[in-house]
Formats: C-alpha cells, structure tokens, sequence
C-alpha cells in the first residue's frame, strides 16, 4: 500500500452526468489501494451521493454554480471533502428514514446511507456560505 | 440504465440494467413505471438482477413505484435483487417493504 498519494481536486458544474467524472476520478485514486471491489462499492456511493446532495440541496441545480471536490488519501485513510455554493444546510434538521412514519417516504436517505458506509462525517454548515461534508474511510480494513 | 419490458401471464416485467442513480436511472425508472401503469398494467415485476448500483435516488424512486402502483390498486414486486441491491434495502429497512423473490415463475405465481 502506498505510504501516501497527491491530493485530487475536482471542480464541477452543477450537473448530475458530472457525478460520474468524480466517480472515475475516485476509481483511479483508489486503484492503488488494496481495497476489496465491496468496501470501494461503498465508498463510490457515499462519495455520489455527497456529490449529489451538493448538486441538487446545495446548487439547487444551477449549472453555473460549483460543487469543489476534494480527495485526500493517506496510507491509512481517504479523505473526500464536498463544497457547494449554496445556502447552507442545518444536518440537524433531518428527519429519521427508520421512522415509520419516514419508511415510506421517496427521498430523505442520503446522508443515513453516507454514515452507514463511511467511518465519519463532519458538516461545516455556514447559513449564506455553502455547505461542506467531510467523509473518512480507514483504509485496510471494513 | 436500459428499462426492457417484456409480459408473461398477464404481469408487466421490467428487466432493468445499469445504474439506477440519480439523474439517469431513476428517471427512465419513473418512466417505465407510468407508462406501464397507462397501457393498463397492474400486476408489475421489477427485475433487478442487471443493476449495477442503487443509490438513494433509486431506491426513493423503487419506494415511489411501489406506493404508486399500490394506490392504484395494483401490486409491484421485486425480482433478483443483486447482494448490493439488497444491502442498500435492508440499511433503511425497506426490504420487508416489498415482496422479493429469487424465481421469476414464482413470482409470477404469486400474483
């Protein structure tokens, strides 16, 4: 396992196909990493869907606005961090998908997917400055 | 994703391959799910065995085909899900939500 990788930086346009640049971008990085093809299966959705809320919570879908993604890999971890422009978001306000009442809901399941597939994630939330996710996965192990 | 509809004793089969995600899959998703539903269709099977990847988006539009076709008074069940697919059910406790089978005569037996 390398002792250490270059950092990755991505800007993109508030587009969904754009999700897929990332996710290749996250493939190659993660390559030389001895990740079993689960464990990256994983990690390939937290980051999408990190990507995603960024793209339609956050930009709100406007094409102009950017998501910047940045990728950090340690010999021990992946760092994924995840900026948009937009108006900000209070984590806080979100509801349980587990609740019954929730259950049934057709959207509302992100984030819980983000935290069940990661080992930590951090949200700076600026009311007017965007909001940034932090997602950290240990490497070598689940 | 590519949505092939196929129909065996009276059940509308959507055979699904690709990514059910958002923006691209869970839309063609929604859209094979209506257009089933106007030519009539109310016995639908969702055939998952070719999906790659499923995320939130997918499984929200999964839910949303569910209680539509429900409402109207039809069932909706789930064939061969990938072990992936399933996971991602099981986390939010949607698996017990569908009826899911393994065989596809069985299935269309059970309507």
């Amino acid at each position: 396992m390398p002792a250490e990788t270059l950092p990755f930086h991505l800007t993109i346009g508030s587009r969904f196909e754009n999700i897929e640049l990332v996710q290749a971008v996250l493939s190659d990085a993660l390559s030389a990493y001895d990740m079993d093809d689960e464990s990256r299966h994983w990690v390939d959705l937290a980051v999408r869907e990190a990507v995603a809320n960024a793209i339609k919570h956050g930009n709100r879908l406007e094409p102009e606005k950017r998501v910047e993604i940045d990728l950090e890999l340690t010999g021990t971890e992946l760092v994924v961090r995840v900026r948009d422009q937009g108006e900000g978001f209070d984590p806080e306000t979100l509801n349980d998908p587990l609740a019954p009442e929730n259950r049934l809901r057709p959207n509302g399941r992100g984030i819980f997917y983000m935290q069940k597939f990661m080992d930590e994630i951090d949200y700076d939330f600026q009311p007017g400055r965007g909001t940034e996710v932090t997602l950290r996965k240990r490497l070598g192990k689940d | 994703m590519r949505v092939n509809v196929r129909q065996r004793e009276g059940v509308t089969i959507l055979d699904l391959k690709g990514k059910i995600t958002i923006g691209l899959g869970d839309v063609a998703l929604r859209d094979a799910i209506h257009q089933a539903l106007d030519a009539g269709a109310t016995k639908i099977l969702v055939n998952l065995q070719d999906v790659s990847t499923i995320d939130s988006s997918g499984v929200g539009e999964l839910v949303s085909a569910y209680t539509t076709v429900t409402n109207r008074g039809g069932k909706l069940k789930l064939l061969n899900l990938p072990p992936k697919v399933a996971d991602i059910l099981q986390i939010t406790q949607l698996i017990t939500v569908f009826d899911v089978f393994d065989d596809e005569d069985e299935a269309l037996r059970s309507f």
